[in-house]
């Protein structure tokens, strides 16, 4: 509460016209604003102001599509803000070859990111011609099926164990007036649970054939075909699911409306948030309980160019602020998602961070598809699976145009 | 003096026209039961209806608490009355870290939509006056350019309009912002101006120019005391829409300015949990309040205003 | 033309010389921002830019892709209906309500304010509403149910076949109320004589309606069609908050998506392409009779 408090009290200070604003305030946009979301930006912004700098809030709700024009808008008009979450990966290049982006590179020189980030593909994604212009704050991966314990107990069925079980399950599940699998109406959540089926039914190789190699062949083949067959059950699974938000579903799952969801590691800071336990009250099953392999997407937090020196200053401690050890525990615990840096100890992580701990430990890991693909294709991913889950399309007709995307994709 | 009695002659012309009782329909009044009178107010009833069912669940919903809401069903009233989710709405909703609700951004609002709302309408109503009396070559071009841009998308219009402002200086600026709303405001408005203007008796302008008055003589002198009934329309217009913006807003200003809709959509954009119903219902009515009263208000201007002229080509 | 009856004056440029100061804001606004601001667009919309704008040109890509994506076809497919039968029951039900409140009624304040207050909430606004009215668990549909009717289905927000409609009902009542103001005020400003004369001839109430009175109301008509039009062309906030374009791509709209390709897949020329066809078409269709309209005609 307290730090709510501060927080108004500062956000009271910026409202005052224009004076002369505190030189080490800077502004922060971001779009987490769901409730374990919000929870863990309190964490970084209170080790922000801790270093004796003030961290003005500009949450944007409405997920990046809301927010990301207002961010690039205001970076490109010439009035920037102090520092912006972007999923990193493709989304800020341009802003950076266009020279808008602060280069970090001394920063994270001083502080060994090189070393301590693991693993590197993450900071890879930060660096332009050699570069750094983010800092990575988190990994998140989106290979988890999380599953109701109580659904299945009123279904009188047992919690399965993989995806495979969990389709047979689905009729028992259907007679006790739940909806197998939730799936929120926004696009992207479609079109992430596919990726998701990919990694789990053709493997790590096909999906780093199909969004690595942008291999059409592949894409045409088989072993996609078997996903989408999948992708077909889960569609037939999702129906009824009536919802929009993710967290909307994932909330069907806290109350045993639905059986299951297949999103991101996030959702557990919503099972966290609603004071369930892992393994008691839900389950987690990453890479489906099929293959557990999990990708290393995340966000990352960008710095505009700034005239003013002393917000300039107080960007290089906010850099450092996040990457600091202490705050990627407090952060990570509440957001549900794993710290970048490998030599942290989580020992208050619960049972499913510490199975997505144990998957990064052994390597088991792949890029996200914000990393391999551009926005451009990911909108058009989302397009087909948002189509393909609420219409009746076939299978066949659906991997054809899957097909043409990845054969025009970048 | 001729003018002076045209003037008289018409205005009362108008505002008689306009008085219900003047309403020239039907023949004497009958009884009330009569199966013409149960028609018309059977369909209006009905209509009523259909147009208070949003606000009449808005209302009953925004009082309830979250448990009686999940059970219930929405068109019953509420068995607890609890003002607890205005009081969110208004003071405690977090976006983010900030949690001091909608009320951040009310007076952001009347510093933008107040400025705003005049500018535009001075501006149109030069136009309007110009394009009905003083018209000049091509002006029915810059006419038809200004309609046709009422049809363009706003979001197409981003990002010239943030080059235009970033060379003016004025991007992230409340003057950015209201040149953006007299912009967009421009088209509709000098449309109902400058069929209002031309719809006032010629003889008037005519004995006015032989007078020798100039051009903003006659604006302010003659045209602006006539013309009471178009600006309160033009006012409903602009205090609603510019009230209401929350795009240009949000990309156009620094969250400093940011207007109440964007506190409304963090509201109800951020789903902490379940969905607070109540207080996305609240949020709702209590950000519609502003434009909501001022119809309430002028709401019977607003007919007479159109009827004035507004409307005549 | 009447402010030109200063004849005489020898300089062609310094006439009417204080109007076309006064003008100066209208005409940068219709140079800069309208035209310049459609030039700009037409013109990136042949180049492959991403997330910021970028001249380096690829010819008829972005339009050869936009027509072979679903997604635009739905899109158009929708702003169709959408636009017919929105045009069509706005004008209708405007006008129906006028007339009813035109008959010397007891309450038209009320009445007139019920019909209107919509209109002072924003789309969004709108939107949320009606989703939570149409919402098959809480809304409509569940409270029929538990009447008795236990087959009842009312959920056209989560019917791909019916969504576009359902979008209609949360639009048509947040804009035919000012449609019925208009309508009320061209009314109104019709002489009473004209009533009187078809009494006395016997005209039957709807044929003096429709032969008599519409014709006369031209300039109310055409208004309310700027005004509605505009709004159907650009309906975009609705839609975002009913469904956001689902189930699937269902309720997809033009301006969304070229709200969606600029910014969410930052494809700036595919986003540019978009709007170039709702400004074309737009523009086939308003241009020619926007000038026939407010150019030749003369005063009066």
């Amino acid at each position: 509460m307290k730090l709510r408090l501060l927080a108004a009290a500062l956000a009271a200070t910026v409202v005052l016209p224009l004076g002369i604003a505190n030189a080490a305030d800077l502004e922060v946009t971001h779009w987490w604003t769901s409730g374990g979301e919000a929870a863990a930006v309190a964490e970084l912004a209170k080790a922000f102001d801790a270093t004796g700098n003030h961290w003005v809030d500009g949450a944007i709700a409405g997920s990046g599509g809301t927010a990301r024009p207002i961010m690039v808008s205001r970076i490109t008009g010439g009035d920037p803000m102090g520092a912006t979450q972007f999923n990193h990966g493709r989304q800020a290049e341009e802003l950076v070859q266009a020279g808008l982006m602060r280069d970090l590179t001394d920063v994270a020189t001083k502080e060994n990111w090189k070393e301590i980030i693991k693993p590197s593909s993450l900071l890879d994604s930060c660096t332009i011609d050699g570069k750094i212009y983010c800092a990575p704050v988190n990994i998140h991966s989106w290979q988890w099926l999380w599953l109701s314990n109580a659904a299945f107990k009123t279904a009188g069925v047992d919690v399965p164990k993989n995806w495979d079980e969990f389709v047979a399950s689905a009729p028992a599940l259907e007679k006790a007036g739940i909806v197998p699998l939730a799936v929120g109406g926004q696009p992207w959540q479609s079109a992430g649970a596919f990726d998701v089926l990919m990694v789990a039914i053709a493997g790590k190789d096909t999906f780093n054939k199909v969004f690595g190699d942008k291999d059409e062949a592949v894409a045409a083949g088989p072993e996609i075909a078997k996903v989408f067959k999948a992708a077909d059950d889960a569609r037939k699974m999702s129906k009824g699911s009536n919802v929009q938000d993710w967290n909307q579903a994932t909330n069907l799952v806290i109350t045993g409306k639905a059986g299951g969801q297949i999103m991101g590691d996030w959702a557990q800071g919503e099972f966290q948030l609603a004071g369930q336990k892992a393994g008691t009250d839900y389950t987690c099953l990453p890479g489906l309980g099929v293959n557990e392999i999990i990708s290393t997407g995340g966000d990352a937090f960008y710095f505009p160019l700034l005239k003013d020196a002393e917000k300039s200053k107080a960007q290089e401690v906010l850099a450092s602020t996040l990457l600091n050890p202490k705050t990627q525990v407090a952060f990570n615990l509440k957001k549900g998602s794993l710290p970048v840096r490998g030599d942290v100890d989580l020992a208050a992580a619960n049972d499913c961070m510490k199975k997505g701990l144990d998957i990064l430990a052994k390597g088991n890991v792949i890029q996200g598809t914000d990393q391999l693909l551009s926005a451009d294709s990911q909108k058009q991913k989302e397009d087909l699976f948002s189509e393909f889950f609420a219409s009746s399309m076939t299978p066949e007709d659906a991997q054809k145009r899957f097909a043409e995307i990845i054969a025009s994709a970048d | 003096m001729a003018e002076v009695v045209t003037l008289n002659n018409s205005s009362a012309k108008a505002s008689t026209a306009t008085k219900p009782v003047a309403g020239p329909r039907g023949k004497k009044p009958r009884p009330m039961l009569s199966p013409r009178n149960i028609m018309i107010y059977g369909a209006l009833l009905f209509a009523a209806a259909y147009y208070l069912l949003p606000l009449y669940v808005m209302v009953v919903t925004s009082l309830k608490g979250m448990p009686e809401i999940r059970l219930g069903n929405i068109f019953s009233p509420p068995v607890e009355i609890t003002f607890e989710p205005w009081v969110k709405a208004w003071a405690t909703a977090c976006t983010g870290l900030n949690c001091d609700g909608l009320s951040r951004g009310f007076w952001n609002s009347v510093r933008i939509t107040i400025p705003s709302t005049v500018i535009s309408i001075a501006i149109a109503s030069v136009n309007g006056y110009a394009l009905a009396n003083w018209r000049f070559k091509g002006a029915d071009l810059f006419f038809t350019i200004l309609i046709v841009g009422a049809f363009i998308p706003y979001q197409v219009m981003i990002y010239p309009i943030v080059i235009v402002l970033r060379e003016m200086g004025l991007y992230g600026s409340l003057t950015g912002l209201i040149i953006v709303h007299t912009i967009f405001g421009m088209p509709i408005l000098t449309l109902l101006f400058r069929n209002y203007f031309t719809s006032l008796p010629e003889e008037l302008f005519k004995a006015a120019r032989v007078d020798g008055a100039g051009f903003w003589t006659i604006y302010f002198k003659i045209m602006l005391p006539m013309s009471l009934p178009i600006f309160v329309v033009a006012m409903i217009l602009q205090v609603t829409g510019i009230w209401n913006d929350f795009l240009f807003g949000v990309v156009f200003t620094r969250p400093e300015y940011y207007p109440m809709t964007v506190q409304l959509n963090n509201i109800v954009n951020s789903v902490q949990g379940v969905k607070e119903y109540n207080v996305n219902m609240a949020a709702t009515i209590l950000t519609g309040a502003v434009p909501l009263i001022v119809y309430f208000v002028s709401g019977r201007l607003f007919v007479r205003g159109i009827a004035a002229g507004a409307v005549k080509g | 033309m009447t402010g030109q009856a200063n004849a005489g004056r020898p300089n062609q440029l310094l006439r009417n010389l204080n109007a076309k100061i006064a003008s100066i804001p209208m005409i940068l606004t219709a140079v800069v921002i309208f035209l310049g601001g459609t030039v700009w667009t037409v013109v990136y919309s042949f180049t492959n830019s991403k997330l910021l704008p970028r001249l380096s040109f690829v010819g008829l890509d972005q339009y050869e892709r936009l027509w072979a994506a679903p997604r635009w076809l739905v899109s158009i497919q929708n702003l169709a209906i959408y636009g017919v039968f929105s045009l069509i029951f706005s004008l209708v039900i405007g006008f129906l309500l006028a007339a009813l409140m035109d008959q010397k009624i007891r309450f038209e304040n009320t009445f007139r304010t019920i019909f209107l207050y919509p209109f002072a909430l924003s789309f969004i606004v709108t939107g949320l509403v009606w989703q939570w009215v149409l919402n098959p668990e809480f809304g409509v549909q569940s409270v029929v149910r538990s009447l008795g009717w236990s087959s009842f289905t009312f959920d056209p927000l989560y019917n791909s076949n019916i969504v576009i409609y359902g979008i209609l009902i949360a639009a048509l009542w947040q804009g035919t109320g000012l449609v019925m103001c208009l309508m009320l005020a061209g009314l109104r400003g019709i002489d009473e004589d004209i009533w009187k004369a078809a009494r006395v001839d016997g005209i039957p109430m709807w044929k003096t309606y429709l032969f008599i009175i519409i014709p006369m109301m031209r300039a109310v008509f055409i208004t309310t069609l700027v005004i509605i039009a505009s709004g159907i062309v650009k309906v975009y906030d609705l839609v975002v908050a009913q469904t956001s374009g689902g189930p699937g791509i269902s309720s997809e709209v033009p301006a969304k998506y070229v709200y969606d390709y600029m910014f969410q897949a930052q494809n700036l020329g595919q986003g540019f392409a978009a709007s170039t066809m709702m400004l074309i078409t737009v523009a086939i269709i308003i241009v020619p009779w926007a000038y026939l309209e407010f150019g030749g005609r003369k005063r009066g």
